[in-house]
């Protein structure tokens, strides 16, 4: 138990939707969620295939703990091609939509093929329906979540849909559920688009077992009190995940104004301190921190915007809370784009939720543009007359109104910035990895998130290695490729679990282990978990090597690589990312191609 | 002394740990459709209230159950049902002004909190602290009791009164 | 003091219950004239279903229950009651005399005066004994017409169908359950009931029954015959009120009773199915003939007979209903008040149906199909007349926001931390 040992597949071309037993051999080797539907695509897609095209295939996936009592249960991935980078696609998700699958019964949803018209799934356990969405079609992710539980009287209806921006196939665009929580990287929701997919809305009531109930609850209610007492989950409960922004500015590894600097004079108006603050006016931007399913953290942070503040004087609309700044919003809207007006973030980051825009890429994107504009090669002519200034507040919001609305200029940011700078002929000014924007570490000052980034399987992206420790102790590349790989595998098992990475705080493998063991039939070592990890990872990279990526794939932009960083702890440094990958590529059986070797693919049973 | 749930709205992450905790105790399953205590989320999850049986001092489910199947629990103060006797009628689910006994289609029988025999399982799992099992005569319990004397029957008057 | 309750149902057996809290020493005489002890109507369907044995449908289970609490239960029927001399005459010859007369003699089975009602097989459903009789007949694939979609015509149907009838629905009305249902929600339960294999025949009316080999043959109006082996008469019930022609008791539909549950007679109250009292919803008398209507008039006549005034707001009118697992349930002026508003959402489709009525920012009424979830609230928001202010407006736009609108507008309520 602990899965539902049900897959859910719909095919939009045909209109059907069967349910088929769970291969459990899979699930043996690649445990759940991340691993699981990366298995499951490899096996259902070519991956030369065009990521916006009917072949390519779309998976909501949900692990064997999504939706137990064990802390963070609510997490889901999106796994797909991505549109942005060409790459495999795996977008992990909180809030209640991915808890609310698996109670209707499944594993994993795997959508393929492209429906004639618009189109929207219900599911209510095994009832499932194909519903024709014309209505819905150009509404906003707001208004779908609403007209979808109203249209079926389902208030407990949990909704993931996309807005525009994925309709019309904005690069970045994500699948936003529970109206503030975002499957958000490498362009999901714009794959969604393209299958003329809106929404999926879920109930179920048929709920999640566990394979031995009585050690389960033991267990879990030992990693709820490790939790409970770490100070870094009290960090995140009481600060968010922005309280980062203080440290990578204390460090001088915050991007700022497209990586020219690595630190933000304005941090003080964009930081934990600055949301809490009351203003003269009597505004105070956070209300309230809310938790995801399942989380004993809360790192969500419920924020509004003030009345008078121009973004929404004229709007009443916006005049409610909704899902707040985390931190790499509060970079890609603040320290990257040098602005440093609390409230326009917060709008901006709103409209991000209301179309299905990932903020990073977005932010990540207006700052290459900015640049350009800086430079003279784009002009008013350009932009609708806007001035993409860094530090105008009112062009982000602006800008991302436009692209959510794929509107005017909004419609080139929609291409993501390496296609953007390709296009105005500055390919250099787009830092990306694989064609993603980076999330908010500088790797000159953190070398082996700097490593992390170049050989991420999704492009540049914070979320699937963890080398802060080490980053903080020695600035340099040595050293660097062992702790990056091991978390790049550690968090691969953890992707696949349905938890949340920010349990990492408190608990080690151990504490996974035993939530897996006890929850899952068979017999689950820390070793059998790791290894779980290292094969999804490898899998990842075949799935990319395939499609047509390459070892020259595994960079970094050149004002990373070349231009040292102008200021902070690392001052004078550039990212050594040639001393780190070939021992990487080493350490990962690869060979110096970054394939991995033969006798990897074995030892991982890769083969065949 | 008889104790009971105090609930903190403004403690309330959302988590539905509660939720879990309260359908494992019941049904062995995780499972909030089935959970006797529900939260409410409204304005993009700003306001979370966890919400449930206050075991009404009425009495309502009891009083209309036709086959006395709703009963008291001496030690706890809970109404409990006995599903053996239960026939699924649902009067009690329209009496009940609180709405807080529902139908469970798949047993066909209704199911309400009973504060698990008096060592309520979501009050232990919520992690903040926003639902409590206290003394029932503490100072801040009774804001639900008043309001479920003003549903008494002959509380108010007639139409017009 | 001598307290005499006519009528065993839950009216009677909840009063003598309250009286003999109420007044310790009162002597508690309890009529009913039906064999079994007393039992509710409301678990005659999940008997017929095979869910519950004959003593699951009892109000009571504890054994003596009603010895140990003092409470006399005696068989027989009342004939008269002669106010004068404060005594009721009995069937069986003796005569009761009383201090305090509880009228709760609830209502039987009416049946339309049509040839052919008094064959065998031909069954109304409102007794214990009617429902073994209608056990007897209910084989597999038998077919039956049930005459009426009123309440107890879709409770049993369930019955019907959980035992694989062959079943044929016949209601005069243009729609089912046309006293709980508007033909929104009508038409929403015939077309879930012919999803089911039920066929449902409304604006249909029989006119004659007669023996057909071992069947029976219906006529209809339309000049169709249907042959089946079984008829259920549900077309509905009147009170039993014929006793107390002569009593000088106000009667009109039922036993007039103020909000005090008492008749004109000093010493005669009424309860349940039988008495027509205080309607929370119009001012008005009204009978609602439903289970937690005569449990509460059989509480507050039982305290205003030992002496505590107790005043009674009058009863809303309310009902759910389990129509082959399609869950109904209507409150109050589900019709709709002179003046008022109306909130409506539906599903065609999905077989959902939420229809809310307001006078002024007050919720009046609703009808709810496919909706078990918290629906106690809408009997909450209507009984303690809660002001919805500016939250009426966004039930109208989505009426399925109605527990937000509780949570946020209920005094004192859970939703203020």
């Amino acid at each position: 138990m602990g899965w539902q040992k049900k897959v859910l597949r719909v095919d939009l071309t045909k209109g059907s939707c069967e349910p088929e037993p769970l291969n459990m051999d899979w699930a043996a080797a690649y445990l759940g969620e991340r691993g699981l539907a990366t298995k499951y695509l490899w096996e259902n897609m070519d991956p030369k295939a065009d990521p916006m095209g009917p072949d390519n295939v779309l998976i909501f996936a949900t692990g064997p703990l999504t939706g137990t009592m064990a802390s963070t249960s609510g997490r889901y991935a999106v796994i797909t091609k991505g549109p942005l980078t060409g790459a495999i696609a795996c977008s992990n998700s909180g809030g209640k939509f991915g808890a609310e699958l698996k109670f209707a019964g499944y594993d994993l949803l795997i959508i393929q093929g492209v429906a004639s018209e618009p189109v929207y799934l219900h599911i209510v356990d095994e009832q499932v329906e194909i519903v024709p969405a014309g209505e819905l079609w150009g509404k906003t992710v707001w208004e779908t979540e609403e007209w979808i539980k109203a249209k079926h009287q389902n208030p407990l209806l949990k909704v993931a849909s996309i807005g525009v921006a994925g309709e019309r196939g904005v690069r970045f665009a994500c699948i936003i559920n529970d109206l503030h929580r975002a499957a958000g990287r490498s362009g999901v929701g714009a794959v969604m688009g393209s299958k003329n997919l809106k929404a999926v809305a879920v109930y179920g009531t048929i709920g999640v077992t566990v394979d031995d109930p009585k050690r389960f609850m033991a267990v879990v209610r030992e990693t709820h009190a490790l939790l409970a007492e770490n100070d870094g989950r009290k960090e995140l409960t009481e600060l968010g995940t922005n309280a980062m922004i203080d440290s990578m500015q204390a460090f001088g590894s915050l991007p700022t104004r497209n990586f020219h600097e690595v630190q933000f004079e304005g941090v003080s108006k964009i930081n934990p301190e600055a949301m809490e603050k009351v203003t003269p006016g009597g505004h105070r931007n956070l209300l309230a921190n809310k938790a995801c399913f399942g989380c004993t953290i809360a790192c969500g942070r419920i924020a509004h915007i003030d009345e008078t503040h121009f973004t929404i004087v004229n709007r009443p609309k916006y005049r409610h809370a909704s899902g707040g700044l985390e931190y790499e919003t509060a970079y890609a809207f603040g320290p990257l784009l040098g602005i440093d007006d609390i409230d326009a973030l917060t709008f901006a980051s709103f409209l991000m939720n209301e179309h299905g825009m990932d903020p990073i890429s977005f932010g990540g994107t207006l700052a290459s543009a900015m640049e350009l504009y800086e430079m003279g090669v784009i002009t008013d002519k350009d932009t609708d007359g806007v001035a993409l200034k860094f530090g105008n507040a009112e062009a982000l919001t602006v800008m991302a109104e436009k692209t959510g609305k794929y509107e005017g200029f909004g419609q080139v940011l929609g291409l993501g910035s390496k296609l953007l700078c390709e296009k105005y002929g500055h390919p250099e000014l787009s830092m990306t990895v694989k064609g993603q924007e980076f999330a908010g570490y500088d790797s000159r000052a953190l070398q082996g998130m700097g490593l992390g980034f170049a050989t991420s399987n999704r492009g540049a992206c914070h979320l699937k290695h963890d080398v802060f420790t080490q980053d903080m102790e020695d600035q340099t590349g040595q050293g660097k490729a062992k702790p990056c790989k091991d978390s790049q595998d550690l968090i691969s098992m953890v992707d696949s679990t349905g938890l949340c990475l920010f349990t990492m705080a408190a608990w080690g493998v151990e504490e996974f282990q035993q939530q897996i063991d006890a929850a899952c039939a068979g017999d689950w070592t820390v070793e059998r978990l790791l290894e779980i990890g290292e094969r999804v990872w490898n899998l990842e990279r075949l799935f990319n090597l395939r499609a047509g990526l390459t070892a020259a794939d595994d960079s970094l932009p050149k004002r990373l690589l070349e231009v040292p960083a102008p200021s902070g702890t690392a001052k004078g440094q550039v990212a050594e990312l040639d001393i780190m990958l070939p021992e990487y590529y080493q350490l990962r059986g690869w060979t110096p191609e970054g394939v991995p070797s033969s006798e990897t693919l074995d030892r991982l049973q890769l083969q065949g | 002394m008889q104790k009971s749930l105090l609930i903190d709205p403004a403690k309330c992450t959302s988590c539905l740990q509660c939720e879990m905790a309260c359908s494992f105790e019941h049904e062995g399953v995780f499972n909030p459709a089935k959970s006797r205590i529900k939260v409410f989320e409204f304005e993009h999850g700003l306001r979370a209230i966890p919400y449930t049986c206050t075991q009404c001092a009425e009495a309502w489910c009891m009083q209309a159950c036709p086959v006395e199947a709703i009963t008291k629990n001496l030690a706890t103060g809970a109404m409990e049902v006995n599903e053996a006797t239960c026939v699924g009628c649902k009067v009690c689910t329209i009496a009940c002004p609180f709405g807080t006994i529902n139908y469970n289609q798949s047993t066909g029988k209704v199911i309400k909190c009973d504060l698990c025999g008096g060592d309520p399982e979501c009050a232990k799992a919520c992690p903040t602290g926003a639902i409590t099992y206290v003394d029932a005569d503490w100072t801040g319990y009774g804001r639900m009791e008043a309001w479920a004397v003003k549903t008494h029957a002959e509380a108010t008057a007639g139409p017009g009164g | 003091m001598d307290y005499v309750i006519l009528g065993a149902g839950p009216a009677g057996v909840i009063a003598a219950e309250t009286l003999r809290k109420a007044d310790p020493a009162g002597s508690v005489t309890v009529v009913g004239d039906e064999p079994e002890p007393p039992y509710s109507r409301m678990a005659i369907p999940y008997l017929l279903i095979e869910d519950i044995g004959e003593d699951g449908t009892y109000l009571r289970h504890g054994e003596g229950h009603y010895a140990d609490l003092g409470i006399e239960v005696r068989r027989d029927r009342a004939t008269a009651v002669s106010p004068a001399e404060r005594t009721v005459a009995l069937a069986g010859g003796a005569s009761l005399s009383y201090d305090r007369l509880l009228i709760a003699t609830g209502s039987r089975a009416a049946v339309p005066p049509i040839p052919g009602m008094d064959l065998p097989g031909v069954e109304t459903c409102w007794t214990l004994e009617d429902a073994r009789k209608i056990a007897a007949r209910m084989h597999p694939g038998a077919r039956v017409v049930l005459m009426g979609a009123g309440f107890i015509g879709c409770i049993v149907l369930q019955a019907l169908a959980a035992r694989r009838l062959e079943v044929t629905v016949v209601e005069m009305a243009e729609r089912m359950l046309p006293r709980m249902m508007d033909e929104t929600g009508g038409e929403m339960i015939a077309r879930w009931c012919e999803g089911q294999g039920v066929a449902v025949r409304t604006g249909a009316e029989v006119t004659g029954i007669e023996a057909a080999g071992d069947g029976l043959r219906l006529s209809l109006a339309s000049g169709e015959a249907l042959e089946v082996e079984l008829v259920i008469c549900a077309t509905g019930v009147r009170p039993n009120i014929g006793f107390l022609d002569a009593s000088g008791v106000a009667l009109d539909a039922g036993v007039l009773v103020d909000h005090h549950l008492a008749t004109n007679v000093d010493g005669v109250y009424a309860a349940g199915d039988v008495a027509q009292g205080p309607d929370f919803s119009t001012g008005g008398q009204a009978i609602h003939a439903i289970q937690p209507t005569a449990a509460e008039h059989g509480r507050i006549a039982a305290l205003n007979m030992a002496g505590q005034r107790t005043h009674y707001r009058g009863s809303l009118a309310m009902n759910v209903l389990n129509t082959l697992g399609l869950v109904s349930s209507s409150f109050g002026l589900w019709m709709g008040a002179d003046g008022g508003q109306r909130a409506v959402a539906v599903d065609a489709a999905g077989f959902k149906y939420l229809r809310l009525e307001f006078q002024d920012d007050v919720l009046v009424g609703a009808l709810a199909l496919g909706l078990t979830r918290h629906v106690g609230v809408i009997r909450g928001l209507i009984q303690t007349r809660i002001r919805l202010g500016p939250w009426k407006e966004r039930l109208i736009a989505d009426p399925h926001g109605i527990m937000a609108a509780y949570l946020e507008c209920a005094p004192g309520g859970a939703a203020r931390g």
